[in-house]
């Protein structure tokens, strides 16, 4: 069966859904459609993006409480009179004000390491849930009533059987926006914000607006699904957005499969149906009235962390019975490239560069030039100091003193983002690739700032020439470099070597003018060595800069043009590799320890 | 004969789905230095690990003291008499030196033993510049002062196997020198020592027997006079391109 | 706002601080030697005052039956396990005394020798014997499997851990709350301030704890062991101390304080099944402003709080909540602003 034809049925069954089944199950299933829909945005930001909110049913709140009080207040000052006019435009008043809170709140937390935005969420969450109980014009703990109907082209969506529709084609659209989002350019991005945010970085990615478009698109699926609640209940109060129920949104997303945008339908549905099940049940059982699904809950959760880290899409989708298409080789036009500057010219320039780290010299007084058409290779004993003046050029650290310029600009001080722009492109000693995502998609991250479309334009696909391109920008660069089988092969799937040239074919889709390469021939086998060093020939005398860290003496010798050699943070010895090889202080500083 | 002190036989270990120890098999007898030089990136810091029990082993069998150590927990390998100096020294930065020392008998304290300020003062002669700085916190020590805790912080735990990662790391050479030359001579405590370096030089100065790992496997082995005439060997770890 | 109310406002506040301080104590070590958040942390405080009050009004409490029931999974998992390991008969012989004789001794303890006509002190020892071992019970159930998840996998699953634990705190304790005699019926005067007995002996046992636990922590082998563990988890592992001991030391100490906790506010405030949560979040904010890391800091913060909240429950006693919890917003900010060059590349 084909994943068309089984999304075909589903969606019959959805639509036929009002038409056979009692009044219960409607509103059980419109509940559930509400719920999908914030668990959908923690899909994105918490399976996806690694971020996590415990204060998603604040939002929902803010979404409902902004309707609440914009349709039911008896005087609305004058400024805010003419949303009261429609649901509609409560509903645009309502995301404007999620958005401001969550722009806010983001600004403040998503800058800071892991755990602090859970916890901040954590907070807020509260502070929010207090405010709506306490707050005067809105009804403090009682809350609103006479919140009117939804109405569409004059026809008022008065009970769940009307609104079901609307509910679950809200739902539908957000899941085909949501996949098309991941499935694009910005999608990369956001993708790689779980365990590669260095790496993006390098890669002219703006991690941090990454980070903020998942926490607002979150924000805005929760306002939405409040402002759709208020009307369906046509009555709100501070119960429904209080932190327990955002800790039960997360619930669904991670057990239904977090990673997975249909992972939040099968959580919401399970949740929901469990709830409805237990609340039944288990006042009975134990004789006593309360929310004891709670524990259920709970003990659910720690289950599927310890047996199913992943949640039950994955799981469902084993079993579901469907056939994958072939991928094939994207092809498209090629990406504009940049103006690269004549062979000869000075790329790099790194002019008495140090680093302290603490009382520890890691780089003192380094300086070194690298050209168009040449390749340099820096090379020192293990702990010379390579990685930490790699981390200088490439903005990850600024240094302590001296300067670094690229392409006549100084950069010292930049960020590695804003120096991947300019034309410089990194490899990383210890691989940082995506290892579930293919190496079409990473060496496509390479090109991500040679693309432009936005989230918008991603969200409708309405960039799929500009992805075409991009993707076959990739797939020639993964041809280049030799590894064309392995194209829709998972990254983390390839042996180590394989790994280290999957970085280089990243760094060059981004159509670098320098390419920096932190010990590319680590662990490489001798055959695959020659093959690297034949294809680093071949971008030198097409005009490209290179400079090499690298350990392996045979490699380096046989391949760099120049040599500078590093030992305790200083420069010992520069020249032809012929020089460098009979210098005292060469060998000195690599037989070093041995009188 | 005696049993060896270690024996490694077929190892594999593989991080997901690749692998980086490819049938390794090695063997340390009592009081003697076996080195493992490579180059970076051939697997010889995983090689240490997968031995201590620090990564899980996908197959192949680790014996020490003439018991094949099935599914070991780091806690219960220490136990036994083995200790690691890891390349990155993990040292407890925010603790004087004198408390770092102590944890490295933490071990024999709880298996009853109280013998640890004659072990330290042992250890303070091997390395008076510890003494010197016993108060001091260990994140303030100087790069050489900081391999000496290392060192002498494993050997508070009167190890039988002493595995040391990279000791030259990010030395000068004369405190390289010094801690070869501390290496070479605990060897006359009786403790056996299996040494990975990059600095093969120096490592084959001091050790007995030699292991070439290369890309997750042992490309060579032999006594240690053997692997400092081997051309290839000269060629690709001791000279520069070959040349002296 | 004359200065008596300040006075009393400024009581009641580091009254309350000192328990916070006691939890974000409890938090910032379970946090730094295990990676866990310990959300859970404010259900040790309710449980250890609703176990005391159940003992006083001549009740089983629920409390044992969970220590049994998890006492029972973990010999379960052990015996399970124990053909894999070596050295495993001592082990085992070891986790089952732990996990079902001494549960079985407590339950016949609080069966058959009715605690109810007890001395105070003997009552406090006995809850104090029922919910502490819950700690590392948790630990074994919960987070042992799961040391090597991210911080993040931790936190989600601290907040489950928190919804089972209140689910059963109503369970076993009811809707209603309770409260405990005072330990002391004392009271000075000084000057128009009345401070009651328990006053000073929250300011004092929380003081006295916190001293407790800094000597354990410079001069004992397992506290340096704890420390060290915190500093540098792979140098401690190497050493031979065991991440998994460690682990269970330190949610037994942090059961322990949160069960002394509650105890010692039970006689002044009404203590609900989940009371501890939000008692729990507010050291919580209080560790935060010490960044997770810092003890000094970590402690001031608390009292802050406690201040901070005694005093919007005079001037805005609606907002009280919002405004303690609107406080770790600044303080983010602040960190925000201090913490430089942020990337976790957590797995």
């Amino acid at each position: 069966m084909s994943p068309r034809v089984l999304s075909g049925i589903l969606l019959v069954l959805l639509m036929a859904g009002p038409l056979v089944l009692p009044e219960f199950h409607i509103t059980l299933l419109n509940y559930i459609g509400l719920y999908a829909l914030v668990a959908l945005g923690l899909v994105l930001l918490t399976g996806v993006g690694g971020l996590t909110s415990f204060g998603q049913a604040a939002f929902v709140g803010l979404g409902a409480y902004t309707t609440g009080y914009l349709t039911t207040a008896e005087e609305l000052p004058a400024v805010l009179s003419w949303f009261g006019a429609s649901p509609w435009l409560t509903l645009v008043a309502g995301l404007l004000v999620t958005l401001a809170v969550a722009g806010i709140l983001g600004l403040l937390t998503l800058r800071l390491s892991g755990h602090y935005l859970p916890l901040g969420t954590l907070a807020w969450g509260m502070s929010l849930y207090f405010l709506f109980g306490n707050v005067s014009f809105l009804g403090g703990h009682t809350g609103m009533t006479g919140i009117p109907p939804l109405s569409l082209f004059g026809f008022e969506l008065r009970d769940g059987r009307r609104l079901y529709y609307l509910i679950w084609l809200i739902l539908l659209v957000a899941v085909w926006m949501t996949q098309n989002l991941l499935d694009s350019r910005e999608g990369r991005a956001i993708r790689a914000l779980k365990g590669g945010g260095i790496m993006a970085e390098a890669m002219g990615v703006d991690t941090a607006r990454s980070k903020m478009v998942i926490f607002l698109v979150a924000a805005a699926f929760a306002a939405i699904s409040g402002w759709l609640y208020a009307h369906m209940q046509r009555f709100v109060n501070p119960t429904p957005f209080g932190l327990h129920i955002g800790i039960e949104y997360l619930f669904m997303a991670v057990i239904g499969g977090a990673g997975h945008v249909w992972g939040a339908l099968v959580g919401a549905g399970l949740i929901t149906v469990l709830k409805q099940w237990l609340q039944d049940l288990l006042p009975r059982v134990f004789g006593a009235s309360g929310n004891f699904e709670i524990i259920v809950f709970g003990l659910l959760m720690i289950f599927v962390f310890h047996r199913a880290r992943d949640g039950l899409w994955p799981l469902l989708a084993r079993v579901v019975p469907v056939k994958r298409s072939a991928r094939a080789v994207p092809s498209g036009q090629p990406l504009a490239r940049r103006a690269h500057p004549a062979v000869g010219t000075r790329l790099l320039e790194v002019r008495d560069a140090v680093k302290k780290f603490g009382g520890l010299v890691a780089n003192n007084q380094m300086s070194l030039e690298v050209h168009a058409g040449e390749i340099l290779a820096l090379i020192g004993p293990n702990g010379a100091g390579k990685s930490t003046l790699f981390n200088l050029v490439t903005g990850v650290d600024p240094p302590t003193s001296g300067e670094v310029h690229f392409l006549g600009d100084r950069v010292d001080g930049r960020s590695s983002r804003e120096i991947a722009r300019r034309g410089m492109s990194r490899t990383f000693q210890h691989v940082r690739l995506l290892p579930a995502m293919s190496v079409l998609e990473n060496v496509a991250i390479g090109a991500h700032q040679r693309g432009s479309a936005g989230v918008a334009a991603a969200a409708v696909h309405g960039e799929r020439g500009e992805e075409a391109r991009l993707l076959a920008e990739a797939a020639r660069q993964i041809e280049r470099v030799g590894l064309v089988d392995a194209m829709f092969d998972a990254a983390g799937n390839l042996a180590l070597g394989q790994q280290r040239i999957v970085e280089i074919a990243r760094a060059l889709a981004s159509d670098p003018s320098l390419l920096l390469l932190d010990e590319p021939a680590a662990g490489l086998r001798y055959l695959e060595k020659e093959t690297l060093a034949e294809l680093l020939r071949k971008l030198r005398d097409e005009g490209m800069g290179i400079l090499l860290v690298e350990h392996d003496m045979d490699f380096v010798m046989g391949l760099a043009d120049r040599v500078v050699v590093m030992e305790f943070g200083e420069k010992i010895a520069e020249g032809l590799p012929e020089e460098v090889q009979s210098n005292p202080a060469v060998i000195e500083a690599y037989l070093g320890g041995v009188e | 004969m005696d049993a060896p002190i270690l024996a490694v036989d077929e190892l594999c270990v593989a991080y997901g789905k690749v692998e980086a120890l490819h049938h390794v098999s090695l063997t340390v007898r009592a009081g003697e230095i076996v080195t493992v030089i490579g180059p970076n990136g051939a697997g010889k810091t995983t090689l240490l690990s997968a031995i201590m029990g620090v990564l899980p082993r996908s197959s192949g069998s680790v014996a020490f003291l003439g018991v094949e150590q099935g599914d070991v927990e780091v806690e219960r390998m220490v136990a036994l008499g083995m200790t690691l100096v890891p390349e990155k020294r993990e040292l407890f930065g925010d603790m004087s030196v004198e408390d770092n020392l102590l944890l490295g008998a933490f071990m024999r304290r709880r298996l009853g033993h109280r013998d640890e300020q004659q072990t330290m003062a042992e250890v303070f002669g091997i390395f008076p510049r510890l003494k010197e700085r016993r108060g001091q916190r260990a994140g303030t020590l100087s790069g050489g002062e900081r391999q000496m805790l290392a060192v002498g912080r494993a050997l508070m735990a009167k190890p039988r196997l002493l595995m040391l990662d990279e000791p030259s790391l990010g030395l000068a050479p004369l405190i390289v020198r010094e801690i070869f030359h501390v290496i070479g001579n605990l060897r006359k405590t009786g403790v056996a020592i299996l040494l990975v370096e990059q600095n093969a030089r120096a490592a084959l100065r001091i050790a007995d027997v030699g292991y070439v790992l290369e890309t997750g496997e042992v490309a060579m082995s032999g006594s240690s006079e053997e692997l400092e005439g081997n051309p290839r060997i000269v060629e690709s770890y001791l000279g520069l391109g070959g040349k002296r | 706002m004359d200065i008596q109310i300040a006075l009393l406002l400024a009581q009641d506040g580091i009254v309350n601080g000192a328990i916070y301080a006691l939890l974000a104590l409890a938090l910032v070590l379970v946090f730094a030697v295990t990676r866990v958040i310990f959300i859970p942390q404010g259900e040790f405080l309710a449980f250890g005052a609703l176990t005391l009050a159940s003992f006083q009004a001549a009740k089983v409490p629920g409390t044992l039956w969970l220590l049994i029931g998890m006492g029972i999974a973990i010999s379960i998992i052990e015996l399970a396990s124990s053909s894999r390991l070596r050295g495993g008969r001592r082990r085992l012989t070891f986790a089952l005394g732990w996990n079902l004789a001494y549960p079985a001794v407590l339950a016949a303890i609080v069966l058959l020798a009715k605690p109810g006509d007890w001395p105070l002190v003997l009552q406090v020892v006995l809850a104090l014997a029922l919910v502490v071992p819950l700690g590392p019970m948790i630990y074994r159930l919960v987070y042992q499997p799961l040391a090597s998840a991210s911080v993040l996998v931790l936190l989600i699953v601290s907040v489950a851990v928190h919804l089972a634990l209140v689910g059963l705190g109503l369970l076993f304790f009811g809707a209603e709350g309770s409260r405990t005699p005072a330990f002391s019926e004392a009271s000075f005067s000084l000057g128009d301030v009345t401070i009651t007995g328990q006053t000073l002996w929250v300011i004092g046992a929380s003081l006295l704890l916190i001293v407790g636990l800094y000597l354990f922590f410079e001069r004992s082998l397992w506290g340096k062991a704890l420390r060290a563990t915190a500093i540098n988890r792979v140098g401690a592992q190497l050493m031979g101390i065991s991440t998994t001991q460690a682990g269970k030391l330190c949610f037994l100490l942090a059961a322990a304080i949160g069960a002394m906790s509650g105890i010692l506010v039970a006689p002044i405030t009404t203590i609900y099944y989940d009371t501890g949560f939000l008692v729990g979040l507010k050291g919580f904010v209080a560790a935060i402003v010490g960044g997770m890391v810092s003890y000094p800091l970590a402690a001031a913060g608390a009292i802050l709080v406690g201040l901070l909240e005694s005093f919007s429950s005079f001037w805005a006693s609606a907002f009280k909540e919002v405004i303690v919890f609107t406080l770790i917003i600044p303080v983010l900010l602040w960190r925000s602003m201090t913490t430089r060059h942020v990337e976790e590349e957590e797995e």
